[in-house]
């Protein structure tokens, strides 16, 4: 085996990569093909389903029918990421310059909630929360706040679940970004009369840029998908398209309106990526970096 | 000498309870190439990030054009350094490396091209304006490193051991180039170094830096042919140090070495204290035949080892009393191997009093 290779080199990445490639086609190239088909099915579980073009009809049909879904979802994806970002960066900071020894138990505590599993954190949120839970209870009974006022069952609290529970996605490839920078750098920043507000703008910030573009693709498309936290912290008015596709498939058995909404959603996604990709521009970033 | 430049009185840093400058004292004039010249962590380094800004004196006081400027943050200092890692800032191109500091002080359009281009001329990288740093070679990089810094034409130039990271042939290329640039621009250079031959070659005034003071500060000549301590003596060339009792005669120090020997030295070279010693550098020494006549010292002894190094060989040569002396000869009549003193010889060194130097009680040692 190793002899073969040593008289075919070019044979080694492919070799590499051949389990992740067996992998993607067993678990996404097959389903993948098997949703677009089912996204081309017609008829009911009752009657079975039959396959025809003629049903690509059902995209725009979709489309139309949950165009508030899919905007909520895209408008809750973008302030959730927005939210991430404006916590993330000054804590990513904190941890990558002024922890001191503090650095790792700060880091530890950022991924903690990864020990807990994902439903039971929403639904201790939703216990938080709640209308007169210990958060709100209090406030109402001394009168700070009305008693018909609530956070559950709001866009607040939908768009507060989906930041809390991928905040760290977005902390962790900013710190490392931030913790890459070499800190001599902002001294020769100063050295050429930067203060420290422009040694941050110049220097620090287009050196973090990869970090903040990961981080907000991480939290973004994940978001971008969620109905756990629409189902377990909203109501009826902030419903995602997650959660549209989710009773489509499981609840009305519509498998080709659910199959056809998950292709829609997944081309969104990457028209987003792809845009805010060409926004940031990645690629000169990187040669930056290299 | 011009005026003064840069004014350290009584400086001294410590970090925790270690003290890293111990309280400096120096004046640096305009125009001059000031090195100061240690083994690490002799405090050379932390005394220019202090000139720098970018660290503060624990005590003393630092004064820029005779302001003082102790506690002045880095970024409003007429000061700009030259990183030993260049510190170029990897997402901008050369250009706009270069042209940094200028926008910051708020030169705008056409200037802050015209002046960008004089300084990428200055250190011969017209052509390079449009790379990123990834691409430069390391000699390059450290050319824009050093255009970075001049073209905002400082009062003074900070450079921390700039030329660390090239090699040994680039490494002198660029010292001559440097001491080119320096005499162009007439700006004053701090240079930090622990490389004795870079100091030497370069500089105009040498503080030799020892446990975050410095031993004795003066021109590369004075060092090397009249250093005053024993750290000094050795840290710059190589020197063959005669210990023993200390004792005067007329316009002579003497020293009585542990095999009854005596070796002179004028007094006019310095005050050797009580606890100071007469030294002498390899190439100052002689061989002689045993037999043969001479003046001055004279000390006898074998040949333990020879090591022919081209334009010279060097010879170490076992005295009485087990007293090594290191010896140097140029190679001026001889032409081959043959001729030279093989170990186990048995040979007189003789040198003339006043080519010797004479070191005082060490502060430090």
């Amino acid at each position: 085996m190793i002899a073969f290779l040593r008289r075919r080199p070019g044979l080694l990445p492919l070799l590499l990569l051949a389990p992740a490639i067996a992998w993607l086609v067993a678990f996404y190239v097959y389903p993948a093909i098997q949703m677009l088909q089912a996204s081309l099915w017609s008829g009911t579980l009752e009657t079975g389903f039959a396959f025809s073009w003629a049903n690509a009809a059902t995209y725009p049909e979709a489309l139309g029918r949950y165009s508030d879904q899919f905007l909520r979802s895209i408008l809750y994806a973008a302030v959730s990421t927005l939210v991430c970002l404006a916590l993330a960066f000054p804590l990513a900071y904190t941890i990558a310059y002024r922890a001191g020894r503090w650095r790792t138990i700060l880091l530890f505590i950022v991924i903690a909630p990864f020990f807990t599993s994902f439903l039971l954190r929403v639904l201790a949120w939703k216990t938080v929360l709640g209308d007169d839970g210990f958060l709100l209870g209090p406030l109402k009974a001394i009168g700070v706040l009305p008693e018909e006022f609530r956070i559950l069952a709001t866009p607040v609290a939908v768009i507060f679940g989906i930041s809390y529970n991928f905040f760290p996605f977005m902390v962790l490839p900013i710190y490392v970004s931030l913790e890459k920078i070499d800190r001599r750098l902002v001294e020769a920043a100063k050295d050429l009369y930067a203060g420290p507000a422009r040694a941050f703008q110049r220097i620090t910030l287009p050196l973090a840029l990869p970090g903040v573009f990961a981080g907000s693709l991480l939290v973004f498309i994940p978001a971008m998908g969620d109905f756990v936290n629409a189902e377990l912290l909203g109501s009826v008015q902030t419903r995602l398209i997650g959660n549209v596709i989710q009773s489509r498939f499981l609840v009305n058995n519509d498998y080709p309106t659910a199959a056809a909404l998950s292709f829609m959603l997944m081309a969104g996604i990457l028209a987003a990526v792809f845009i805010y990709a060409r926004v940031l521009g990645t690629d000169e970033l990187e040669s930056g970096i290299g | 000498m011009a005026d003064v430049d840069v004014r350290l009185v009584n400086v001294t840093k410590m970090f925790g309870d270690q003290t890293a400058v111990d309280g400096i004292t120096l004046d640096v004039s305009d125009g001059e190439f000031f090195t100061l010249l240690g083994p690490s962590g002799c405090g050379k380094t932390t005394t220019l990030r202090m000139i720098g800004g970018f660290e503060q004196p624990t005590s003393g006081l630092i004064e820029l054009k005779g302001e003082d400027v102790t506690f002045l943050p880095a970024h409003e200092r007429d000061v700009n350094t030259v990183f030993q890692s260049y510190a170029l800032f990897p997402h901008l191109t050369i250009f706009e490396n270069v042209a940094f500091g200028l926008r910051r002080s708020g030169i705008k359009g056409d200037e802050v091209t015209r002046r960008v281009g004089e300084a990428l001329e200055l250190v011969q990288l017209i052509g390079y304006e449009k790379r990123k740093p990834a691409q430069l070679s390391g000699g390059q990089a450290q050319r824009v490193a050093l255009a970075r810094a001049l073209v905002n034409r400082p009062a003074v130039l900070l450079l921390d051991e700039p030329l660390g990271a090239l090699d040994l042939k680039l490494r002198k290329q660029m010292g001559i180039e440097l001491k080119r640039i320096q005499r162009e621009v007439g700006i004053t250079f701090i240079y930090v170094t622990h490389d004795q031959e870079e100091a030497m070659t370069m500089s105009d005034r040498i503080a030799v830096m020892n446990k975050g003071r410095y031993e004795q500060l003066a021109g590369p000549e004075t060092l090397y042919e009249r250093p005053t301590t024993r750290f000094v003596a050795s840290f710059v060339g190589a020197s063959n140090l005669l210990e023993g009792k200390i004792g005067s005669d007329g316009d002579s120090w003497t020293v009585t070495l542990p095999s009854g020997d005596v070796v002179r030295a004028p007094k006019s070279l310095g005050e050797i204290g009580t606890g100071g010693a007469i030294g002498v550098r390899p190439e100052k020494l002689t061989l002689l035949e045993p037999g043969q006549e001479s003046k001055g010292n004279r000390l006898d002894g074998t040949v333990v080892d020879t090591s022919y190094l081209g334009v010279l060989t060097q010879y170490t040569v076992e005295g009485a009393g087990g007293l090594r002396l290191l010896v140097s000869e140029q190679n001026v009549d001889r032409t081959t191997r043959s001729d030279t003193w093989r170990p186990g010889e048995r040979v007189a060194l003789t040198w003339k009093p006043d080519h010797g130097f004479v070191v005082g009680d060490s502060k430090s040692a």
